[in-house]
């Protein structure tokens, strides 16, 4: 896709534009329903769609087959599901953002440090304070995964780096490697909470309860707000500071609460569930050659299709390696990898 | 610069039959007391230890005309952990070197070219999959072989995949990166999925130690190191025109993509060799070549001061993890924490120039 190529089409060609890109909105959500009732369905213990509704509806007293599908379905797969729904739209919409923002093609929170830092959160917390339970330390990764995300911007948007993809992704790198050994430090001399990192640190979609996920999504929702409302500056700003200022864009103020968005989306979605790498990456390139660089489109898309493809990788995971299961994180870093380095072939990230 | 200041400075050639070189007594200076500080440090590491021994005791050690007491503590004791740190110091720093010189970039390094992340996955591999089982032949080469393979096949994996008629430096990072996320995804995995028991001694070695070395592992790390710096020596001096461009190189007679692939092979080995005797210990060969570049005023990283570099980097560092600081810790922890800040400020000097 080129940015350069502005066509302009006429109104009516306008109004179908937007038709279209309306109807691609509405096919997505469809898709993602669909994927997720794939979703309750699929796992060690198959369900049929009746089951599924029987565990969803079924009145508390009935029989006591119903109960165990009750269980499985209601403390296992939706808390799954919904988790999926929401971390995938997080990052989704987080990497557009981000790209957006560092006009940037590489950017992801990924790559950003943002995972590191939170990893390196979760242990210090747990060796220092000695907390076991998620609930308590989610928090602590949150903060960890601010700070590391705005070190790295920080570091590569001084002087002549920002606009520079190599600069970025390899600040992110650098604060990765290094938060990443000192976390094996601390998880080093305490056993407990190397137990803790491990399952964490694949990118889990299971085992997390709605007491965690409520929270993460009042976060996911604060930040969709912010983001929101940032989206016809942010379309301005990548016109080029100077032009978005003659525009009217108050660019300190847009920026900040651009990056206060992403910040809140990133950090909580891993959070939750662990560092997910690439996915924001890739669903930004994907929206992009599917409505254009018009961000307001272009967000929307990259939330949904960041929980399709989220919730897609999650029931992958599920089913590769029975009896185990590959946890989400690791299957989208296999997929996303080889797409990144598709794009790095292509020259798309050419632009400096 | 102001235009004043250009004038031709003579610097003196010396020609010995078919081979001519430039005579720079500052680089040889700094190369010599690099060389100095790096067998000092050595003996230092030697020296260091719950039964210390003095200096002068261990120098006589090395030499042959040591007591038996010495003799048993320096050369079957302390002396495989010494001479890894020098070793995998010295591979480090010359693969940095390469690999900074080839991407003409001053951080392209092993680490962030997925080599170390594939020799990391491999070890872990080994260790989480074949359990209990293979443990006699874990505690000897078996790790140090499956780090060997798994580093030299990623970077194999890297080249490939970069190459679109030639190699590109920026390619090649980009690349590299995406490979070693898909590594450290395959290893995050792995961990999670093994025996709590597997998952310490994996993450212990994961970030980069030099204790319990044997004879065996240094053995190998040595003199594969030994043969590849025969090999990097040859080619080097095919290397020099390079820097002036590819074009030019060619003009002066020099297969630079032959070059440029064979001294990349040779990085990745060198790099696979190091890892395999000490884990992967980070930022080294970032941090090796830099430094030995501005001490020794060179415009690219000069290969056997980066070598010498890193074996003081690495050797000192192990010392003070094991008797600077009140509780012990790999080395590469220290690495890192000397190493993260070390990158972030060429980054920024590099963008505020």
């Amino acid at each position: 896709m080129s940015t350069t190529a502005v066509e302009r089409p006429a109104p009516r060609g306008a109004t179908e534009a937007r038709r279209l890109r309306a109807g691609g909105l509405g096919a997505l959500v469809a898709v993602l329903v669909v994927a997720a009732a794939v979703s309750l369905a699929v796992g060690p213990r198959a369900l049929s769609p009746g089951e599924v509704w029987h565990g969803l509806f079924a009145s508390p007293d009935a029989d006591g087959g119903l109960t165990e599908i009750r269980l499985i379905v209601q403390t296992v797969r939706v808390p799954r599901t919904v988790l999926a729904v929401v971390a995938g739209i997080a990052l989704g919409i987080g990497g557009s953002l981000i790209q957006g923002y560092t006009r940037n093609p590489i950017a992801d929170t990924g790559l950003l440090g943002v995972n590191a830092g939170a990893s390196f959160a979760v242990v210090s917390v747990i060796a220092v304070l000695g907390l076991s339970n998620p609930f308590h330390y989610v928090w602590f990764a949150f903060m960890g995964a601010g700070a590391a995300g705005v070190v790295v911007f920080g570091l590569s948007s001084i002087g002549r780096g920002a606009g520079n993809p190599l600069t970025l992704a390899l600040a992110g790198q650098g604060v990765t490697v290094f938060l990443a050994a000192m976390t094996t430090a601390v998880a080093l001399s305490d056993q407990k909470s190397l137990n803790a990192l491990r399952f964490w640190n694949s990118g889990s979609m299971a085992g997390v309860g709605f007491d965690v996920i409520w929270p993460v999504t009042a976060f996911v929702v604060a930040g969709l707000v912010l983001a929101l409302s940032t989206l016809p500056s942010l379309n301005l700003l990548n016109l080029g500071d100077d032009v978005a200022r003659g525009l009217g864009v108050n660019i300190a103020v847009s920026r900040t609460v651009g990056i206060l968005a992403i910040t809140l989306l990133a950090g909580a979605a891993t959070a939750a569930c662990g560092p997910i790498a690439f996915l924001g990456l890739m669903v930004a390139h994907v929206a992009r050659s599917l409505t254009g660089p018009d961000y307001r489109w272009l967000v929307p898309y990259a939330g949904l299709l960041g929980a399709v493809l989220l919730l897609v990788c999650d029931i992958v995971g599920r089913v590769v390696v029975r009896p185990g299961e590959l946890d989400a994180g690791v299957v989208v870093s296999l997929l996303g990898a080889p797409f990144f380095a598709v794009l790095v072939w292509r020259g798309k990230f050419r632009s400096a | 610069m102001n235009a004043t200041d250009v004038k031709p400075r003579t610097i003196p050639g010396v020609r010995v039959g078919q081979v001519s070189f430039v005579w720079r007594p500052w680089l040889v200076g700094v190369t010599l007391l690099l060389a100095g500080a790096a067998f000092l440090v050595f003996c230092l590491s030697i020296a260091v230890g719950d039964f210390p021994i003095g200096l002068s005791r261990v120098m006589a050690t090395i030499v042959g005309r040591g007591e038996q007491v010495d003799e048993f503590v320096v050369m079957d004791l302390r002396m495989p952990r010494a001479l890894a740190g020098l070793v995998v110091g010295i591979a480090l720093g010359v693969s940095g070197a390469i690999t900074q010189s080839v991407a003409r970039n001053p951080l392209a390094s092993p680490d962030i070219l997925g080599i170390t992340g594939g020799a990391g996955a491999a070890a872990v591999c080994l260790v989480t999959v074949s359990g209990g089982t293979a443990a006699a032949v874990l505690s000897t080469v078996g790790l140090s072989a499956a780090a060997l393979v798994g580093g030299l096949g990623t970077g194999l994996l890297v080249y490939l995949l970069a190459w679109r008629r030639g190699i590109d430096g920026f390619r090649l990072i980009l690349i590299g990166l995406a490979v070693s996320a898909v590594m450290e995804a395959i290893t995050t995995w792995l961990l999670a999925s093994a025996d709590i028991r597997d998952v310490a001694r994996a993450q212990a070695w994961l970030v980069g130690s030099l204790d319990n070395r044997s004879w065996d592992e240094v053995r190998l790390a040595l003199w594969c190191t030994v043969l590849l710096m025969a090999v990097v020596a040859c080619v080097a001096f095919q290397f020099k025109p390079m820097h002036l461009g590819d074009d030019i190189a060619a003009g002066l007679g020099v297969r630079h993509a032959r070059v440029r692939a064979v001294l990349l092979l040779c990085a990745v080995l060198l790099a696979a060799a190091a890892v395999s005797a000490a884990g992967p210990v980070p930022f080294v060969a970032l941090v090796a070549p830099q430094v030995a570049m501005r001490l020794a005023r060179c415009p690219t990283p000069p290969m056997v001061a980066s070598g010498l570099v890193g074996a003081v980097l690495l050797t000192g560092a192990d010392l003070i993890a094991r008797a600077a600081l009140p509780v012990t810790l790999p080395v590469g922890v220290v690495t890192a924490a000397v190493g993260g800040p070390f990158l972030v400020y060429l980054l920024v000097r590099a963008n505020l120039r």
